[in-house]
């Protein structure tokens, strides 16, 4: 799944213009605990969290991944979107609650990561 | 690398803001030493939660990393509160963090596992009103 895809699928506003759409996203996690995002190592992944401030950004990064979705609405924080789009990390943002938007995503293919 | 490599870093108190920014820059460095992506990972996540730590907990402390050939070591010490029962602090979900905290996306009693999780070798000393020392070390190659 490309990060254009997830977009579409959760209607989701892109806050990071310039960064490439097309990139894989291979898994997913949904948690706005941040610690419990770090326990499970997943490759390119993208993080759905109704939390919005500058560490899931830094907790995103520690972990490789390519795309964060604030969900329930959230207008991103710009620093979180400064911060990503320096890192070549895409932000979306969209309306659907975390359940909605993981069962969607999970609907369409993208799957959880293991624990080391 | 013939040489070791020793980084410094200092963690400031209650900065939660700039929390992650001495991990965000061993990975990088470690990556243009052209260290192996998933231990320098293993080793950015590890440093994070530590970093966290003593920004939350500890109201800062100091960052020791010696990079050589076989590892890197990582050495965090604190003058913070310490911690009363390492064993409990040691279970996963088990956390003395404040509402506050919790509320930034911390606080879920991962971050100790966490560490010990991702690193080769892991000790933790903490006495009571004087502070604490974590030892962390991941093997390269």
């Amino acid at each position: 799944m490309t990060i254009s895809q997830v977009r579409d699928i959760l209607n989701a506003r892109l806050h990071t213009p310039d960064v490439d759409l097309e990139r894989q996203v291979h898994a997913a996690c949904g948690s706005d605990m941040m610690s419990d995002v770090l326990a499970y190592v997943k490759d390119q992944a993208v993080l759905l969290t109704g939390l919005n401030n500058p560490q899931v950004v830094r907790t995103a990064e520690m972990m490789d991944m390519v795309c964060i979705v604030v969900v329930r609405g959230k207008q991103p924080q710009e620093q979180i979107v400064a911060m990503a789009a320096q890192r070549g990390m895409a932000v979306l943002s969209t309306d659907l609650p975390m359940f909605s938007a993981c069962g969607l995503l999970y609907q369409h293919g993208l799957r959880g990561g293991e624990m080391p | 690398m013939s040489e070791s490599i020793q980084l410094e870093y200092t963690v400031p108190g209650n900065d939660f803001t700039r929390a992650g920014e001495a991990s965000a820059d061993l990975k990088s460095t470690l990556k243009r030493l052209g260290l192996p992506a998933a231990e320098v990972r293993r080793i950015a996540i590890a440093l994070y939660e530590g970093e966290i730590n003593l920004a939350i907990h500890a109201g800062g402390g100091q960052i020791r990393v010696t990079v050589d050939d076989h590892q890197v070591e990582m050495i965090l010490t604190d003058q913070g509160p310490g911690i009363p029962d390492i064993p409990k602090a040691m279970e996963e979900g088990y956390s003395t963090a404040s509402a506050q905290v919790r509320s930034l996306g911390f606080g879920a009693g991962m971050g100790l596992p966490n560490m010990k999780r991702y690193t080769d070798e892991f000790d933790i000393q903490s006495t009571v009103g004087v502070g604490t020392t974590i030892t962390m070390r991941v093997k390269i190659g």
